[in-house]
């Protein structure tokens, strides 16, 4: 940041990439994730757990707890793990903490970056491969116990149907059919997904199959916080579709989260939830 | 040993200076100009692909004249410094008046030390949260800075265009009035009438304060072709 007060550094004028991390590799490559030297040693820090992604009739839902926990503690009751990374498309973070909400920023003005530059958008099977290379860069810090597992979903313009990828800590990129969690709670949020997903879900079913599948998770996994009605905290939920990213309110979450306590209630032969 | 021609430094920025404004003059004008819900930009380009005006930031656009590869390259840098600047600190910090600066800095260096100028004529606007807080640079080849209110013209024959655009200026018009003003003047000559312009010979863009976060849109033909329509009607 040095020679902003001046004239435009060199780097910023170099040609040939339209890339926001090719050009901090070239102008202050201090500033990548990946680049910085690691410290030895291990490090206790907030770790942010499980997201769920769903395919429906003309998008997908993408939804997070909001907890993140530091050992048995419980580090914050309130983090976002959802994001928009542009208009069409959303991503969803488990891993530790700060670095998976460092790496979507840079996620966000990479693709940002790229569309004021070029003036068009990045097709989704470009928007992955970029996250893929950004998680690949990372692999020092997965290999020291800070690893980042991303999902990614969006609504493919070209295709008119909703998407979902998945990312391994070596960058691997895997489509995945349907729906699909990552996280500690996944392995129950798959299970629930699985029993409950259908082909051809409107959004509000959608929407309840990702809270059910979160709450599952909640469930079994001590690391995953359910909806908090008492403080009205609730899972962050999003849909993409041809409209582009929408933030389900807090308002309709508290009546899906209502809904699927009541039906849990039902299940437990508990009758009907207070 | 032969002796280097002595040049006065005088004769020298004369030069460039004329060499640069030929340059720019060459190149069809931009027109910008504020109305009630923000700052729009005018230019007649054919290209739907090769942008006069381009999206900077969220609230800050860019608009230039000249020589297309010199200014597509200090756009891109504009670019870089306004996504470093936010990534760096925050969203709230990327501000026209420190791009303007940067260019301003890089226009004046290049100027003077390296042996061809930048043929360009750069436009930096911000649009804030009401028409008094709006920001409008106007920037030239030697890194000379104005700040302009209201409205500028940029390019060949900004003179003459200016003066048609204050004739017809007002603060506070409507989007659809200073779109047609703009082509109007865009259409004027020197001598001669005014040409009428067809919505698919212009680029047009709005910084559009009533926009969330992102406020630059471009106004495709087919809108435009609506707002000059009207103008028919009522005419």
């Amino acid at each position: 940041m040095t020679h902003l007060h001046g004239a435009l550094p060199p780097a910023f004028r170099m040609t040939g990439t339209s890339s926001f991390l090719d050009f901090l590799a070239a102008h202050d490559p201090s500033l990548l994730p990946g680049a910085r030297p690691l410290p030895a040693g291990e490090v206790t820090a907030p770790h942010g757990t499980t997201i769920v992604a769903l395919a429906f009739d003309g998008g997908v839902v993408m939804a997070g707890d909001r907890r993140a926990t530091a050992g048995s503690m419980i580090a914050s009751r309130t983090i976002e793990k959802v994001f928009p990374a542009d208009e069409y498309s959303a991503v969803g973070i488990a891993g530790t903490a700060g670095l998976a909400l460092e790496l979507v920023r840079l996620f966000q003005l990479e693709l940002e970056h790229y569309e004021k530059i070029e003036g068009s958008l990045l097709s989704l099977e470009g928007k992955a491969n970029r996250l893929a290379t950004m998680v690949r860069g990372s692999l020092g810090l997965a290999m020291q116990g800070l690893a980042v597992v991303p999902l990614f979903g969006g609504y493919d313009l070209d295709a008119g149907v909703g998407r979902i990828f998945s990312f391994d800590v070596t960058g691997g990129r895997y489509e995945e059919r349907d729906h699909h969690a990552v996280g500690s709670g996944s392995v129950f949020a798959r299970g629930s997904l699985k029993k409950l997903w259908r082909p051809g879900m409107a959004v509000p079913d959608a929407v309840r199959t990702a809270v059910h599948a979160l709450v599952d998770a909640a469930d079994d996994d001590s690391a995953t916080g359910g909806p908090d009605t008492l403080r009205r905290i609730y899972p962050v939920v999003a849909t993409v579709t041809a409209a582009g990213y929408l933030r389900v309110p807090d308002e309709q979450l508290a009546e899906v989260c209502r809904e699927v306590d009541a039906a849990r209630g039902r299940a437990e032969g508990a009758g009907d939830a207070p | 040993m032969t002796m280097p021609f002595y040049v006065s430094p005088e004769q020298l920025m004369k030069d460039r200076a004329d060499y640069a404004r030929k340059g720019i003059a060459r190149g069809r004008s931009v027109v910008v100009v504020a109305y009630d819900d923000g700052i729009a930009f005018a230019t007649e380009n054919p290209s739907r692909a090769l942008h006069k005006i381009s999206e900077i930031y969220d609230r800050i656009a860019f608009a230039a004249v000249g020589k297309y590869n010199e200014f597509e390259n200090l756009r891109v840098a504009g670019v870089r410094y306004a996504d470093l600047r936010g990534y760096s600190y925050d969203r709230s910090d990327v501000t026209a008046r420190g791009l303007a600066n940067a260019y301003a800095q890089t226009l004046g260096t290049v100027f003077t030390t390296e042996s061809k100028p930048l043929e360009v004529e750069l436009v930096v606007a911000e649009v804030g949260d009401s028409a008094e807080d709006d920001q409008v640079y106007r920037l030239s080849y030697d890194g000379s800075v104005a700040d302009e209110r209201g409205h500028v013209v940029l390019g060949g024959q900004a003179e003459l265009l200016a003066e048609r655009l204050e004739e017809g200026w007002r603060p506070g018009m409507a989007l659809a009035e200073v779109v047609r003003l703009a082509v109007d003047v865009l259409g004027t000559q020197q001598d001669g009438p005014v040409r009428r312009l067809e919505p698919t010979q212009l680029e047009v863009a709005v910084l559009d304060r009533t926009r969330p976060r992102r406020a630059f849109r471009r106004l495709p033909s087919a809108l435009l072709t609506d707002l000059l329509v009207t103008d028919a009607g009522e005419g």
